[in-house]
């Protein structure tokens, strides 16, 4: 069983990320599961949603506290919450930021850890360039896609197709393959040092 | 069809199939979803011939689902938490009538301390109402259970409420088989009351009765959830029949068999029990799970049944007794009295969505096979937090309100994982 945690504020799009995830997984014929932590549901408030993934039923119904991978949707929480908790020693990090780990003070936090699990994103500006807001959740889903090979980016690709319809899916889908192609490009380089 | 689809979503499909021809409901969270996702079917013509009524309160929503069901019409609506406890005047009448509505109860804990997380405190709270009480443990057995219920319903004339957990079934994305029109069709005949208001043929609903026959038609109440205890494990055989799934019924056990200790509960904490069960059995040790499905009417003989062999049981409940200590834990040691070398447990969990997680009932099986437990506990209580309180009450009169004391104590969770 694989198990996400996704961490955000309210309006990111944090439990529909999560969602999406778990259609796209159950579109590969898995088991998936998802569900968010509830309460603070406030425009701006830290949110916290996970998402489980594997190839019998899923019973458990605890929260993800040791995750095999998270995605951190805006990178002002690394202040505020322990966002890192429980990650496994070997597990998969995707930070939204236009900046370096080292930029954002978590060198020592990467050091030790898999190189090519660990990668950062600008999803926000891929949202706004092809969205027109500044919503980092699909490209971020794609990016961790792409990252993890946990799921296609077919599949991504389908779960907005069942989400969304018109000019948000077209630029839902453009923006996941923007974040997608420049993942598998960075994880090519790091390959490469 | 295979879905992956939120709980919510997936009951209000459930429910639609079941033909419902008047759904009214006062949007509270957790259930607001399922409401609102039959109020598009109705809206957009999906859903006929039905009405949606918009009700002011929770009370009139259950009056209407009165109403409606009096004349003749299949009746739905859902409710949680403080607004099931607007309504309870209206849900005795309900039940005192005998009228088969369904209500879905998304489970969720009663203020005050506010809060809006889940437990069972809710639906529990109505144990004596006269209603069925069925708790699903996924959302498949929540979308199962619905059509199970009206069937029931329709032929008691008694009503159900169908119990699922708040937010961790009504807003899980997980998979569901959702069944054909054509198969909830076989499955759930066209409702056919045995009392209806008719203006051809007049008659009145709801006589003043006297103590010349009170206790007599409240008997017959209890009469017929009697016959639901007959009526239920045929109910899940036919729906096995038709859908080829083995959900409802009165109980389900989990690795039963050599057990000799036994875990008890109700609702989607039964998946996480499991799953350390499972890893316990991979360590040697005998422990097994039963699943409470009908909490009303109670199975008292498929519980004896399935503990007639266990050393001792624990009653895992995410709901309290104040000044007693168990609900369900009561129920399960009424049903094995007279068997005295069974040591029983209860253990209070979960109360207003505590996470239960794995590593905490790994401990506490353990102590319950070591029979190290109490009698009565409160799972990761925090007993710092609690004495500090108790303390501060010893030492002033003014001591404070105590939620507002603990919250200061323990400062901000806007940062914690669980």
């Amino acid at each position: 069983m694989f198990e996400l945690r996704i961490h955000g504020r309210g309006g990111q799009g944090v439990v529909t990320a999560t969602e999406m995830m778990s259609v796209a997984a159950f579109a590969e014929g898995r088991h998936a599961q998802a569900f968010p932590s509830f309460g603070s549901e406030r425009t701006g408030a830290p949110v916290v949603a996970f998402c489980r993934i594997a190839d019998k039923e899923i019973r458990l119904r605890e929260p993800i506290m040791e995750p095999d991978a998270i995605i951190i949707q805006d990178p002002t929480l690394l202040h505020q919450v322990d966002v890192f908790a429980g990650l496994k020693k070997n597990g998969y990090m995707l930070l939204n930021t236009n900046r370096s780990f080292e930029a954002l003070g978590l060198g020592d936090f990467i050091a030790g850890r898999p190189a090519e699990r660990l990668c950062t994103l600008p999803a926000t500006e891929i949202g706004l360039k092809h969205i027109g807001r500044p919503i980092p959740n699909m490209p971020l889903i794609a990016g961790f896609a792409a990252l993890s090979g946990l799921i296609r980016l077919e599949s991504v690709v389908k779960a907005i197709g069942e989400k969304f319809s018109g000019k948000m899916a077209e630029g839902n889908i453009a923006a996941a393959s923007e974040a997608y192609n420049l993942i598998k490009t960075r994880m090519a380089e790091v390959a490469h040092v | 069809m295979f879905k992956q689809i939120e709980g919510s979503k997936a009951v209000a499909e459930a429910v639609a199939l079941c033909r419902p021809e008047v759904i009214c409901a006062y949007p509270i969270s957790p259930q607001t979803h399922i409401v609102e996702a039959l109020g598009e079917s109705v809206k957009s013509g999906a859903l006929t011939p039905c009405e949606f009524i918009n009700v002011e309160s929770e009370f009139a929503a259950m009056s209407v689902a009165i109403g409606a069901s009096a004349t003749g019409a299949r009746s739905y609506t859902a409710t949680a938490s403080q607004g099931l406890l607007f309504m309870v005047e209206a849900i005795y009448n309900a039940s005192g009538l005998g009228l088969p509505i369904v209500m879905t109860v998304a489970n969720r804990a009663i203020g005050a301390p506010i809060n809006i997380w889940n437990d069972h405190s809710d639906s529990l709270s109505q144990r004596d109402s006269g209603w069925m009480q069925l708790f699903a443990e996924t959302n498949q057995e929540a979308l199962d259970l619905h059509i199970q219920a009206f069937k029931l319903a329709e032929e008691l004339s008694l009503p159900v409420m169908v119990c699922m957990d708040g937010f961790i079934l009504t807003h899980a994305y997980e998979r569901v088989d959702m069944p054909s029109q054509q198969q909830v069709d076989a499955y759930l005949p066209p409702y056919e009351p045995r009392q209806v208001l008719d203006p051809r043929e007049p008659v009145s609903i709801g006589a003043m009765v006297g103590p010349e026959a009170f206790m007599e038609v409240k008997y017959l109440a209890h009469a017929k959830q009697m016959q639901a205890l007959e009526r239920i494990p045929q109910l899940a055989a036919e729906f096995k029949q038709v859908f080829g799934r083995g959900t409802g019924g009165l109980t389900h056990t989990y690795h039963g068999e050599d057990a000799e200790t036994i875990i008890i509960a109700m609702g989607s904490v039964l998946g996480t029990v499991k799953d350390t069960v499972d890893e316990m059995r991979d360590g040697g040790h005998k422990i097994g799970v039963l699943g409470i499905t009908s909490y009303r009417p109670f199975p008292v003989a498929q519980v004896r049944e399935a503990l007639a062999h266990c050393k001792r049981f624990v009653v895992l409940e995410k709901s309290l007794a104040v000044g007693m200590g168990g609900i369900l834990a009561t129920d399960v040691r009424m049903a094995m009295s007279g068997r005295g070398s069974l040591r029983g447990f209860t253990v209070v969990a979960g109360l207003g969505g505590r996470a239960i997680t794995r590593k905490s009932l790994h401990k506490l099986f353990r102590e319950a096979e070591q029979e190290t437990l109490q009698p009565l506990t409160f799972l990761d209580l925090d007993w710092n937090v609690v004495n500090k309180q108790l303390a501060r009450e010893r030492e002033v009169r003014r001591s404070g309100p105590a939620a507002e004391n603990i919250l200061r104590d323990i400062g901000t969770v806007a940062s914690k994982i669980a």
